[in-house]
């Protein structure tokens, strides 16, 4: 059953082949026997997951159901879910439980998911590894030695080892790109405003967006039909129509302008993966696309305009957790100034901690222009950048990242982590749409290429991987664990 | 040395929205704590603000009644600082980017002349909950129904030069509130906060001197003390060879002092960066034309109409336009009897006073304005005479009727001015006061003129009120002096 993709599951329960109590018990009992290796859960929902598949089953019977009735699904731990633990991977948050569903946890249940439970993630987001994480690292099913990429890590690992069908995560610099392409799975940043945040705790809120993560790009197209739409509650979410992803799946390729920046292919790249990424872009030549250099010249100012804004923001949107109202309080306050440092000293991480002090400087008197103010122009210079790349080709593709996943504990230095990002963190200042597909494999680890629209270009995001998932089968490999573990 | 003393004030007005600036909560004062505080309130994990476009109209409405200018896009920020009663950990505020720009406003001074006060700017922003300190046993509660409250920050140029000037700029700004119906202007309740900002100089001097902040000042004589005292301390300071620091200060309404609350240094660092969960509020023409049409005729506008069209001194004109109220049930009054200064003198005179002694506000008076219009008008015709119609008056305030008419008739108070009545009445009195006639004949004519009063007296005595007193007055003279 594991071995296929959301959008086979949801047909096989349509024809009435599968029930989805048989799929969910499948899957919860795949996450218990094999869960614990990964820790790609912090919570298993598995009683509200069976009650939820039942009530599926019946809408199936009665005639009720929609194509995704009744498909489990896990969500990042990011996003609020009613009455169950919201931990964002932190302390801080270890004893929350929400007392609301984010708007896409509404959708997705108003469409008939079953939610098998919360994935891990690096604390508040932050983070490339999964390594940041509370309730400790994430193993890659590839290779348990090696990350699973972050922030969403825990959603791409549990997708890739075969522990749900699809799951939700987040992407403020990467973090569903390069966590796809670490794990070998298909992971789609939507166009910022496409999806509600509404629900979502937020990182950097200019940035953060929320978007599907599965085996292929059919399956995220599914998705994202529910996911998208406009929400009163969120002011940044567009009111924009939205099309149905699955219907242009298969249009031809063939006139498609594809650039290549050279930006991306410069130094710093893993040879590997540059063979990989010029390989699968040969793939579309025999498509019928064209293909061409493009340069986007501000890129080399993306990680340090990223790591201005992204902490300012934070810093803020973190100052909600002061031991006051809910999640973490320390012990025996001595007074008010104690209760806040204590709290947040031992409520939050270290990466944390120190994204919040970088935030707090650079939004401080004197400092705001030389850093905050500069940024947000470079923010402008590099989304013109993109405009001007998308006059003269339709898509651009490059390496979701310049390595395969590294190995657990590598990267000791916070700047060497932040360097991993390198492709992927300019597109969320853009606000542009963009997605991971499985491409290739160096030392058995997988290799991600991304493909990048233009805003709101989902639906051909989703067109172009889609194609190449007809023609090639990376994303259909699994590691041995996914087998082992059946 | 001669000191001059200037003053700026920023006024917190609360926006009578039903809903908060950025959630659906209730707005409503007095509930239970915590009970009109919804996820967004609270500053929960995920949510996120959307904003209340009433409180948006009611701003730039603000703004075109002192013609300020309307900046086409505004732009919120976070004001960052830690305080139990904040639960997001920065107040939604509007640092860079106000939504009301610079205006003026004219204010009335009692030697009859008015002055403009300058509008630096006016900025939405969200209000914080409330820190309850007793009750709570060493511990502190939280009330947050209050929190995300709409206020409206209307910030002067330093532009006042004395403690009445800025009650007066104060009671301006809470005319022009409570006309356009945009706050309730319920000082008591807090619905109009003040920080008032104070600094002397030695007269002459172009230079500003170093200001003191004082917050939270709630009453419109809180002001005028809380300055007095101020200006005191800055001057007896400088004098004794000290000097101002800047600091913000608490007035203390029980001792009518006010007290250092922090200094510039230790004040926060308040990290203002534009709000990301919020966009741009753009406005256009079309939009501020439509605001621009609705809004009513405001207390300047009223004051120069009262003066000029209806011929009413500054004075009066001042004080019946300070409140929309009092305006509307003066020309309420004037519609139905027609006279702008008996309408005023009544209003002002016998009703403000009733009203002052039973602490009631206009809005709430048991005499409707309709029925004193009524009352105007029959002295106006000598329906009645000025006596009569102070007790209607009272008939009508206790309730006793439902309209002047009603009460004169039922009183019998109806003006006599039959000639042959009133001689009657004369006649009777006069022979039965054989001494007094004889007094009056005995004495020097000069002296006369006093002595009528008496018999004056007696008839309106006979006719319970209702003679008309110049006539009585004039055939009296005329019967007695024909007894000479």
């Amino acid at each position: 059953m594991h071995d296929k993709t959301l959008t086979q599951l949801a047909k096989a329960l349509g024809s009435g082949e599968l029930s989805s109590r048989e799929l969910t018990e499948h899957y919860l009992q795949r996450i218990q026997q094999s869960g614990a290796i990964l820790n790609s859960f912090i919570t298993v929902t598995a009683d509200q997951a069976l009650e939820r598949a039942d009530a599926a089953d019946q809408a199936r019977a009665k005639g009720t159901a929609s194509l995704l009735t009744g498909v489990p699904l896990a969500l990042k731990d990011i996003f609020c879910t009613q009455g169950i633990k919201t931990s964002c991977g932190s302390r801080m948050l270890d004893n929350f439980d929400a007392p609301y569903d984010a708007t896409v946890v509404e959708k997705l249940k108003t469409a008939g998911t079953v939610t098998l439970g919360k994935t891990n993630m690096d604390e508040f987001a932050m983070g490339s590894s999964n390594e940041n994480s509370y309730y400790g690292p994430v193993k890659n099913p590839w290779d348990l030695t090696a990350v699973p990429g972050g922030s969403s890590g825990g959603s791409a690992a549990a997708v890739a080892a075969g522990l749900t069908p699809a799951a939700l995560g987040t992407d403020t610099g990467g973090s569903i790109r390069q966590p796809a392409a670490f794990c070998g799975i298909t992971g789609l940043k939507p166009t910022y405003g496409r999806v509600s945040r509404y629900g979502m705790i937020a990182y950097a809120s200019s940035l953060d967006q929320a978007g599907p993560m599965a085996r292929s790009a059919e399956d995220c197209a599914h998705l994202l039909n529910v996911m998208a739409g406009h929400d009163v509650r969120d002011s940044t979410c567009v009111a924009r129509g939205v099309p149905d992803y699955a219907e242009t799946l298969n249009a031809p390729l063939s006139g498609l302008k594809i650039g290549l920046p050279i930006e991306y292919f410069g130094e710093g790249l893993d040879p590997e993966v540059e063979k990989a990424v010029r390989e699968a872009v040969s793939v579309y030549e025999s498509l019928g696309a064209t293909v061409r250099d493009v340069s986007l010249p501000h890129t080399h100012y993306a990680i340090p305009a990223y790591y201005v804004i992204a902490p300012a923001e934070a810093s803020s949107n973190l100052s909600r957790f002061d031991g006051v109202r809910f999640g973490y309080r320390c012990d025996d306050p001595s007074d008010l100034i104690d209760l806040y440092k204590r709290s947040r000293a031992e409520g939050f991480g270290d990466e944390v901690q120190r994204r919040i002090l970088i935030g707090t400087h650079t939004l401080s008197e004197g400092f705001f222009d030389a850093y905050y103010t500069k940024a947000q122009k470079v923010r402008r210079l590099i989304r013109q950048d993109f405009l001007d790349a998308f006059e003269d080709v339709d898509v651009l593709m490059g390496p979701a990242s310049p390595t395969p996943a590294f190995d657990l504990g590598a990267k000791k230095d916070p700047v060497s982590m932040y360097l991993q990002d390198i492709y992927t963190i300019a597109v969320n200042l853009a606000g542009i749409p963009g997605i991971s597909v499985p491409a290739g494999f160096a030392g058995g680890r997988p290799i991600g290429l991304q493909i990048l629209g233009t805003h709101f270009a989902e639906a051909q995001l989703l067109n172009v991987a889609h194609q190449f998932q007809q023609t090639t089968d990376w994303h259909l490999q699994r590691p041995d664990f996914a087998e082992e573990s059946a | 040395m001669q000191w001059e003393t200037v003053i700026g004030l920023e006024v917190h007005v609360q926006l009578a929205t039903h809903s908060k600036i950025f959630s659906g909560a209730s707005t409503a004062f007095g509930a239970e704590p915590n009970s009109q505080a919804c996820a967004v309130d609270l500053g929960l994990p995920g949510v996120l603000p959307v904003l209340n476009e009433q409180a948006v109209a009611m701003a730039v409405q603000f703004g075109l009644a002192v013609h300020a200018d309307i900046p086409e896009v505004s732009v919120f920020d976070r004001k960052n600082y830690f305080y139990p009663d904040l639960p997001k950990g920065y107040q939604t505020s509007q640092m860079y980017h106000p939504i009301v720009g610079p205006g003026e406003v004219e204010i009335a001074l009692d030697d009859d002349t008015t002055k403009r006060i300058r509008i630096h700017h006016a900025h939405l922003e969200e209000d914080a909950g409330k820190s309850l300190h007793e009750d709570f046993h060493g511990m502190t509660g939280i009330d947050l129904n209050r929190a995300g409250t709409p206020l409206l920050e209307i910030v002067s140029e330093p532009d006042m030069r004395s403690a009445k000037e800025a009650a007066a700029y104060l009671k301006a700004i809470h005319s022009i509130v409570t006309y356009l119906g945009i706050s309730d202007g319920n000082m008591a309740e807090g619905s109009m906060r003040c920080d008032v900002n104070v600094s002397v100089r030695p007269k002459g001097q172009e230079a500003f001197g170093t200001r003191a902040e004082i917050k939270n000042v709630n009453s419109f004589r809180f002001v005028e003390k809380a300055i007095a005292f101020e200006v005191e301390r800055q001057i007896e300071l400088i004098e004794d060879g000290g000097k101002v620091v800047q600091e913000t200060r608490l007035f203390d309404p029980e001792r009518d002092e006010t007290r250092s609350m922090r200094t510039k240094e230790e004040a926060n660092d308040y990290r203002y960066f534009p709000c990301p969960d919020l966009l741009p509020v753009v406005l256009d023409q079309a939009y501020l034309d439509h605001l621009r049409s609705q809004l009513p005729e405001l207390p300047a506008e009223k004051r120069e109409r009262f003066q000029q069209a209806l011929g009413l001194s500054a004075y009066d004109a001042s004080v019946l336009s300070a409140s929309r109220d009092m305006a509307e049930y003066f020309e309420a009054v004037h519609r139905v009897c027609g006279d702008a200064k008996q309408a005023a003198n009544w209003v002002q005179g016998e009703l403000s006073g009733a009203l002052n002694r039973e602490n009631l506000s206009i809005a709430n008076s048991p005499v409707s304005a309709n029925q004193l219009g009524e009352l105007v008008q029959r002295v106006l015709d000598d329906t009645i005479n000025g006596k009569a119609a102070k007790q209607v008056f009272q008939a009508l305030w206790h309730g006793e009727g439902t309209s002047a008419d009603a009460i004169i008739e039922a009183k019998g108070l109806k003006q006599v001015t039959d000639t042959g009545a009133i001689e009657a009445m004369i006649d009777q009195v006069i022979a039965d006061s054989p001494a007094q006639v004889a007094q009056y004949c005995d004495a020097e004519p000069e002296k006369r003129g006093k002595m009528i009063g008496y018999f004056v007296g007696q008839v309106m005595k006979a006719s319970r009120g209702t003679a008309n007193p110049q006539q009585v007055n004039g055939l009296l003279k005329e019967k007695l002096d024909a007894l000479l």
